[in-house]
């Protein structure tokens, strides 16, 4: 079983002093060891971002692969080998612009992986401009008279894509965002967390105050994630209040599940030798 | 008289199940012992427009279709006012004399046979609507050729359930009464079963024997999205995905295909994908990945004509430039390119062997007229390649005293894989650059490691590849021209070769196999030999002499190119080979 220290490694972190990404890192820390994997077990995959470099951070396998392409990667690894644990980690920008498209067939496809967004809202690493989900009239270097378009909800959008497990965290909230993380891994088939991740240098107005003020646990009302027309109310809940927490959950094979001739078992475990095409040679006869 | 020698045509509109007649008579004259070859021109549509289907079939070896058709199974009048030329003296066109009429004036010639058949009467009579045209022209056909009738039948009762087959069997049937009927002594174009060469000859395509190269492969993951000609690819392992223990997954892009198969590959099976040069544009960035995070894959690029969405149904060779060079930044890969479908079978084994060796992206280059034609074919000699996982510690955990690096350095570049999962090992790698680790970084002189470390993998595959076929050679070392050429070509020019040597002229062919890395010592060496050396291709800028002056800084006398989106026929590329003298 994995204890914090094995999760450490050499690397200098380079992330901002109070970057949300800290919160991100030490909730995933501690839903790890708290779900008592393996550090064998676990594969974790990323994008290209501040919140890529993730990877660096935690010593366990990794892939950190191109800008946008998480869930792509992430699905080939775990529908070759059901028994990992397989964890990616994407920016807004990363997900929602570049990797939009693998988003919403991700969700569809449901493989039983846990996909985990930092939503700060900008794009950090080149410097900030705007995202899907910086708000309208953000004003960045890319869009210095305001983003015209209005933001994109991937939230609802996870809902409407038949998403089986939508969940939106805070680093704000550890304790919560940790519980979040064990629920997401636990859960059979994709798990999603839009997780609210200030960037304390280039969003000046999606700040730790600004969700300090607004964002509120579902936990804390009576609430049935269970309910999906109900689920996309709330998803769709913006302004004063915000809500965090699990947003839907249902039950619904997983896409390897759908495999009857496969099972639970690791491809890596087959033969390549040997392979008898002779059946298939004869019918081209 | 023409007497184990054909060339067939059925032609008519989209949809009429052409291909399908096409498929059937091969097939049969392949069980009649026969030599086979098939190819299909269509256009990208679904109904209308028109398709043909050729079968060329011999008792001696042939490697392509040839330029003429002695007889034509016309659908509709278009179809005859098409080829009409094409048709040898004395050729033959069986139609429908009730669906329209031929003249000799329309035709602008009178040693054509006409065979007319109530293909649409007879079809009606059986009142299915299973049934189609086609069949009863076939069973005419074999009539014509005086065949053996019942292997066309046992194909049919091979290929259909057993309803479809018992009505196909009876328009078949009723086709040939007709024609023994009513042209029992026109037996013009004969075809006699040959006991030789009977047994263990299968029937198939490019897309299908890399298919079956990579089932033996031992290919536990296959993802693409459709795109012609490479469609048929994925079909092929889609219908064996349970069968085999595989996964194959329709993805949303290719993009989306190539990332896949990088995962599927990092946890450790040898995986694939396939496409056009469209969606190859589309997989650059994922390429690149796969040589920076040394994993390996195989991707099949079956060409069509471009730029951009092009002539979608035809054939071309405009993408070898871009596979060598595609993505950004620079990483060994290797790239090979199947002359024949025999040689999709087995290079693609190789692909597989070499991709783990040298954990690398392997392409196979191939275009629509060699994934698409049919071959005739001795069974594949399923042992003559075996599988080579190269330095992949599979199936054992990690014992060592010193900590597993995915990326550690050694002489010859490669470093020991283990996968995720395996205990003992954390298995980290990187698109970024990065140390032994996996872990990111910027510094200058690890950066120069790493890079030459990728680049020594590529050094002992070149001394590797010594023991390959990178090339092959056609006819004897010398001769008056040499001909130059690299995958589909080779078919048409074999053919030529064939023809051109009742001539007073001596001519070889050297096939370029392996384009990246490049044969440069056997390439230069027939180079000085030659007396003339011509390259044949097509693309428009001869992409394989630029090649072949880059890497041995000699020129190539002539070029011999085309691109139009149709494969060279022999009679014309024979043409253009005296033209050069
Ligand atoms: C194909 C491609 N386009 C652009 C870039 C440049 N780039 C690097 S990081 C990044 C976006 C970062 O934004 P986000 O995904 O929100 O991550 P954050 O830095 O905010 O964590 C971009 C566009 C790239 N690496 N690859
Ligand atoms: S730029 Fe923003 S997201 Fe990136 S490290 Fe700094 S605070 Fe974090
Ligand atoms: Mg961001």
């Amino acid at each position: 079983m994995v204890t914090l220290e094995d999760l450490n490694t050499p690397i200098k972190n380079t992330w901002c002093p109070g970057c949300g990404n800290f919160g991100i890192l030490t909730a995933v820390k501690r839903a790890l060891i708290r779900l008592s994997l393996e550090r064998n077990q676990v594969v974790l995959v990323s994008g290209i971002g501040c919140h890529g470099k993730i990877v660096n951070h935690i010593n366990i396998n990794g892939f950190h692969g191109i800008h946008g392409r998480v869930l792509p990667l992430a699905n080939g690894i775990k529908l070759v080998n059901p028994n990992l644990t397989v964890v990616g980690f994407a920016g807004d920008a990363d997900q929602y612009d570049e990797g939009w498209g693998y988003f919403t067939h991700a969700i569809r496809r449901n493989v039983d992986m846990t996909l985990i967004v930092h939503d700060n809202m900008v794009l950090g690493l080149t410097t900030g401009q705007t995202t899907a989900t910086s708000r309208k009239g953000f004003k960045t270097k890319s869009t210095p008279f305001g983003a015209i378009s209005p933001a994109l909800n991937p939230v609802a959008h996870a809902i409407v894509s038949n998403g089986t497990f939508v969940a939106r965290g805070y680093v704000g909230e550890i304790t919560h965002l940790t519980r979040l993380m064990v629920e997401a891994i636990k859960h059979k088939g994709f798990s999603f967390i839009d997780v609210f991740q200030p960037c304390v240098s280039f969003n000046k107005i999606n700040t730790y105050e600004w969700f300090n003020q607004r964002v509120y646990k579902l936990e804390e009302e009576e609430y049935d994630y269970t309910n999906r027309q109900k689920a996309l109310e709330k998803s769709m809940e913006w302004g004063d209040r915000i809500p965090i927490g699990i947003i839907y959950k249902e039950d619904r094979l997983s896409y390897r599940d759908n495999l009857s001739h496969i099972m639970d078992v690791s491809l890596t475990q087959l033969p390549t030798e040997d392979i008898d095409i002779s059946s298939i040679l004869k019918s081209m006869m | 008289m023409n007497i184990n020698k054909i060339s067939l045509m059925i032609g008519g509109e989209a949809g009429a199940g052409i291909s399908r007649s096409g498929f059937l008579f091969a097939k049969a004259c392949l069980r009649g012992g026969l030599q086979v070859f098939g190819t299909n021109d269509y256009q990208s549509l679904i109904r209308g427009g028109h398709n043909f289907y050729i079968v060329r079939v011999d008792s001696e070896e042939i490697f392509s279709q040839s330029e003429s058709i002695d007889l034509l199974l016309a659908l509709n009048k278009e179809t005859i006012l098409i080829h009409k030329d094409e048709l040898v003296p004395k050729g033959g066109i069986i139609y429908d004399g009730e669906d329209f009429t031929v003249s000799d004036e329309e035709l602008g010639r009178e040693d054509i046979n006409l065979y007319s058949v109530p293909l649409r009467q007879i079809v009606n009579k059986l009142k299915d609507k299973l049934i189609v045209r086609n069949t009863v022209g076939l069973g005419a056909i074999m009539s014509l050729m005086a065949f053996n009738l019942d292997h066309l039948i046992g194909v049919i009762k091979d290929t259909f359930n057993s309803k479809v087959a018992d009505l196909n069997v009876k328009a078949l049937k009723m086709g040939w009464n007709f024609a023994q009927k009513h042209f029992a002594e026109d037996h013009k174009y004969q075809l006699s079963e040959q006991k030789i060469v009977k047994k263990h000859r299968v029937f198939l395509n490019g897309n299908e024997a890399i298919g079956l190269g990579a089932l033996r492969a031992g290919c536990k993951f296959y993802v693409a999205y459709p795109m012609t000609p490479a469609t048929g690819l994925l079909h092929f392992m889609a219908s064996l995905e349970r069968e085999y223990g595989m996964i194959v997954v329709h993805a949303e892009s290719e993009i989306s295909a190539i990332n896949m198969v990088a995962g599927a590959s990092f946890a450790g099976v040898r995986a694939m994908t396939a496409t056009s040069g469209g969606g190859f544009c589309l997989m650059s960035e994922g390429l690149g990945m796969l040589g920076m995070t040394e994993t390996p894959a195989v991707i099949m690029l079956a060409q069509r004509p471009g730029p951009s969405t092009g002539l979608p149904t035809y054939s071309g060779q405009g993408d070898l430039r871009f596979v060598i060079h595609a993505s950004h930044g620079e990483f060994p890969r290797v790239v090979i390119a199947p002359g024949d479908v025999e040689e999709c079978f087995y290079k693609t084994l190789e692909a597989f062997n070499l991709a783990e060796k040298y954990q690398i992206p392997v392409i196979i280059l191939t275009d629509k007229y060699l994934v698409e034609s049919y071959e005739g074919l001795k069974v594949f000699d399923v042992d003559r390649i075996g599988i080579d996982r190269g330095r992949y510690l599979r199936g054992k955990d990690y014992e060592s005293e010193e900590e597993y690096q995915r990326h550690k350095f050694t002489r010859d570049g490669i470093s020991p894989r283990a996968i995720p999962g395996m205990k003992g090992v954390i298995v980290r790698t990187n698109s970024n650059e990065h140390d032994e680790n996996g872990y990111t970084t910027d510094n200058p002189e690890l950066t120069i490691k790493m890079v030459n470390k990728r680049f020594r993998k590529r050094e002992t595959l070149v001394k590797d590849l010594e023991n390959y076929e990178t090339v092959r050679l056609y006819g004897s070392m010398r001769a008056d021209i040499t001909l130059f050429g690299w995958g589909t070509t080779k078919r048409p020019i074999r053919e030529a070769m064939k023809r051109l040597s009742g001539e007073d002229l001596k001519i070889n062919f050297l096939q370029i196999v392996y384009l990246d890395p490049f044969p440069t010592d056997k390439v230069r060496k027939m180079l000085q030999l030659a007396q003339k050396s011509i390259v044949v291709e097509e693309n428009k800028t001869s992409q394989l002499s630029s090649l072949i002056r880059e890497h041995t800084l000699m020129t190539i006398d002539h070029e011999i190119l085309k691109y139009n989106g149709r494969p060279f026929n022999p009679l014309e590329l024979s043409n253009r080979i005296k033209e050069v003298l």
